[in-house]
């Protein structure tokens, strides 16, 4: 009897040390992490979408956590202790087979992209494998006064009726555009990336991943002298743009407009189109349709070779012939100011 | 004469134990990777089996705890169930506590697929999704059970206690711990329960089922060969490093996280430390084994073993490289971590788990299945969970890949489709080996009783 007590009781008394010592101590101390500034708690509607997450395991995809290496930058600032402070369950998750979540609201602030995407990924994102949240929508007649129909593509739209979100697809996205991290005014220069909360360019070469964390407005010395590198302004382009605008530049008819053949984009005066990017734009009037989705501004996380890029892509593809500009062009119309 | 009939009942009642506790392992392994098999599916077919109850998000979680608490640690108790009793020379504390067990177990079980079926899911937090009540349930299964094989050691007819109790009656006792652990709430707010997370979603494996499958090994191994284990110091000092330094290695699932520096290195330093408890027993398994190939190559039980015993080394010495900074910051988040917990899982519980109930079931049942359902589920197994593995960590390595050079992010997506299309394969493979596994299951249970004992049915010397 005395050897079962000294071994059961023995190694069990050891682990349960070990327990106290790296799960529940830890738990403890961590546990009474500060909020950070500008972290709030989610309002009901948020926290319901945040239950929506949960229920239907968006985690096993999707991380909530950026890491403070360079392949992270284009999900954010760092995470830092205090964003976590209202988070319980903790989503910080343990796979990326989709993007990481974390400024999810800023990366992507359009309430019909959410809706759509929501409704089947592929309807704005061919190459994803994102399941299709359709049952969180229902199928109606006609819209009930004061909702707007999800402007689905013609492929993905039921053949008769339209698509109106269901409360759970409301809560979820709710909770999708509250996802944003606050600027952390001492962490900027800590890991050497902005903290600007946004899009951080994603770039074809390492080089120019480190470019950017040396500070994404600033570019360095730039050799842009116009008709800028056009691989990388697809790459940049399909990491920033094609959500919404689609790899054909053609948009989404009803919810993004197109850029093929567009004006402000064929326009020997490229100033507003350089606006539209840096600034974003809000209830935009394009071809006599005003779209309600706001653009987000990427004059925060993307260098002006970064635009510069991006613009002369746009504005030498699918037919389109505008005149290119050159990041000092871009530096120049960022100078000015909103 | 009555006495002699009453060791006849209990072993009977010991052998129906044992036969329970298999079969509906069994089924939890069929449903578990059937939905595994949806899953792999999903990845190329995203379209696929849509709708609330099908979607991703809730079959996967169904699919990793049917598989950790359905079908492995159903497999594992009833492996104990046998060996505990044999290697104390004493019956079985109580049956009766056993099949309350095994009730438990069940009913943990299926209401927690019902509950992430229909959306209750505890917080999508990596093997503790099921509402705390059910793991309630599951922990009272680890208690009953715990009670039941401390009573059996207590009563057992030989001086020392050998060594499979130290790692089974360790493994009962230490996942009760974290299973309670982690239910508790008062220290699980925001980065608090991360760090918990980190610590249980660890030793909810390695506690559990490590010291399990490795204490079943220390018994069937020997019995399988007729030959005492290498050493025995060596199993005893494997059980103790394991002990000290496993528990404290799970922060390493959140390496660049904003869990503290210091929480993170030390998880790496004693990830490397156990090398010496895996590299110590698998070694002394290996030099059981040693001189002794032509029975390896004539006997399935010992084949399985055998392979568990690679997965163990190679899948554990995997996890310790994993675990350098330098190295996560290639494979962290990527698929890599499914092929490493498919190697570690499959390659070294699951080939275990078969090694034994191959090994024990039939000792128990004088039945035993036949060569050709043997090496259908070995082969099957191997190859299918080769293709697996190596699939994952190729294409798991160029998801890194593409982050590192920063291509879109929808670009690593598209690069490792056709991995995943070998994953499908591979997994496919698998579910097969299953369902042959199901079949000598029945065979062993409640096929035609066999003469021989199965190695010399084998034609194997023994």
């Amino acid at each position: 009897m005395n050897k079962l007590v000294l071994i059961a009781g023995g190694s069990a008394l050891v682990y349960a040390g070990l327990a106290l010592l790296m799960g529940v101590l830890p738990g403890i101390e961590l546990s009474r992490t500060p909020a950070g500034p500008g972290v709030e708690p989610l309002t009901p509607l948020q926290a319901e979408g945040r239950d929506v997450y949960v229920a239907n395991g968006c985690s096993y995809c999707h991380t909530q956590q950026v890491r403070p290496l360079p392949q992270d930058k284009i999900f954010g600032r760092a995470s830092a202790p205090g964003d976590f402070a209202y988070q319980t369950p903790e989503l910080l998750g343990s796979e990326r087979t989709g993007p990481d979540l974390t400024n999810a609201g800023v990366r992507q602030p359009s309430t019909v992209w959410q809706f759509i995407h929501l409704y089947n990924p592929r309807a704005v994102v061919p190459e994803s494998i994102m399941p299709a949240f359709d049952w969180m929508f229902k199928v109606v007649d006609q819209a009930p006064a004061g909702t707007t129909p999800v402007p689905l593509p013609k492929a993905y739209a039921p053949a008769k009726g339209v698509v109106v979100p269901a409360h759970q697809a409301e809560a979820l996205v709710a909770y999708l555009l509250s996802l944003k991290q606050p600027a952390l005014p001492d962490l900027a220069t800590h890991d050497g990336g902005s903290a600007m909360p946004g899009v951080s360019s994603a770039s074809p070469a390492g080089a120019a991943v480190a470019s950017t964390a040396a500070g994404a407005p600033s570019a360095g010395p730039v050799p842009a002298t116009g008709g800028g590198d056009l691989a990388k302004g697809k790459a940049l382009f399909t990491a920033n743009c094609a959500a919404c605008h689609q790899a054909n530049g053609e948009g989404l008819p009803g919810a993004f407009p197109s850029l093929k053949g567009d004006d402000v984009v064929n326009d020997a005066d490229p100033t507003e189109q350089l606006h539209a990017v840096l600034h974003g734009l809000q209830g935009a009037r394009v071809g006599g349709v005003v779209y309600s989705s706001p653009m987000p501004p990427f004059g925060a996380a993307l260098s002006d070779a970064d635009v510069a890029n991006i613009i002369d892509y746009e504005r030498s593809s699918w037919g389109n012939h505008g005149a290119p500009v050159t990041a000092e062009r871009v530096a120049a119309e960022r100078a000015k100011g909103k | 004469m009555s006495q002699i009939l009453g060791r006849e009942g209990e072993h009977r009642a010991q052998a129906s134990v044992f036969v329970a506790y298999t079969v509906a392992a069994t089924l939890w392994l069929l449903f578990a990777t059937a939905v595994g098999i949806v899953l792999a599916y999903k990845f190329g077919a995203p379209d696929f089996a849509r709708g609330e109850f099908l979607t991703f998000g809730r079959l996967r979680p169904i699919h990793t705890n049917a598989t950790l608490f359905g079908w492995a640690s159903l497999a594992l108790v009833g492996l104990a169930y046998y060996v505990t009793p044999r290697s104390c020379g004493s019956p079985l504390y109580s049956a009766k506590l056993a099949w309350i067990g095994l009730a438990l177990f069940n009913v943990a079980a299926v209401a927690g697929t019902i509950a992430l079926d229909l959306g209750y899911n505890a917080g999508s937090l990596e093997y503790r999704e099921w509402p705390w009540p059910i793991r309630l349930i599951f922990l009272a299964a680890l208690a009953v059970t715990a009670w039941n094989l401390i009573g059996t050691i207590a009563r057992r007819s030989t001086e020392d206690i050998y060594l499979s109790n130290w790692y089974i009656v360790g493994g009962v006792l230490f996942a009760s711990i974290f299973s309670l652990v982690a239910i508790l709430p008062w220290y699980q707010y925001g980065l608090g329960q991360v760090s918990v997370s980190g610590y249980y979603m660890h030793n909810a494996v390695g506690m559990w089922f490590t010291p399990l499958t490795l204490g079943m090994l220390y018994y069937a191994l020997p019995k399988t060969l007729s030959r005492p284990i290498y050493s025995y110091a060596l199993g005893v000092f494997a059980f103790w490093t394991n002990l000290v330094f496993y528990p404290i290695i799970g922060s390493h699932h959140f390496l660049f996280s904003p869990l503290p520096w210091w929480l993170q290195t030390t998880a790496i330093v004693f990830s490397v430390a156990m090398l010496v408890p895996v590299w110590g027993g698998s070694s002394n398994f290996l030099l059981t084994m040693r001189g002794r190939l032509r029975d390896l190559v004539h006997s399935y039980p010992l084949m399985f073993i055998f392979v568990g015993v690679i997965g163990y080394v190679v899948g554990s010495t995997q996890g310790t490289f994993e675990a350098f900074r330098s190295l996560q910051e290639v494979w962290h988040l990527t698929n890599f971590t499914v092929g490493h917990s498919h190697l570690t899982m499959y390659g070294f519980v699951n080939f275990a788990i078969w090694g034994g109930v191959y090994a024990l079931l039939p000792l128990a049942t004088g039945k035993a299945p036949g060569p050709l359902g043997l090496s259908l589920h070995f082969w099957m197994a191997v190859v299918g969970s080769f293709i697996y593995v190596i699939s994952l960590s190729i294409g798991g390595t160029i998801q890194g890949l593409d982050w590192m050079r920063g291509a879109p992010f929808i670009q690593s997506v598209v690069d490792i489709q056709s991995y995943w299309v070998w994953r499908g394969v591979g997994g496919v493979l698998m579910f097969l080996s299953h369902i042959v596994f199901a079949w000598n299951v029945w065979r062993m249970c409640f096929g035609p009783s066999a003469e021989a004992a199965p190695l010399a049915a084998e034609g194997a010397a023994v």
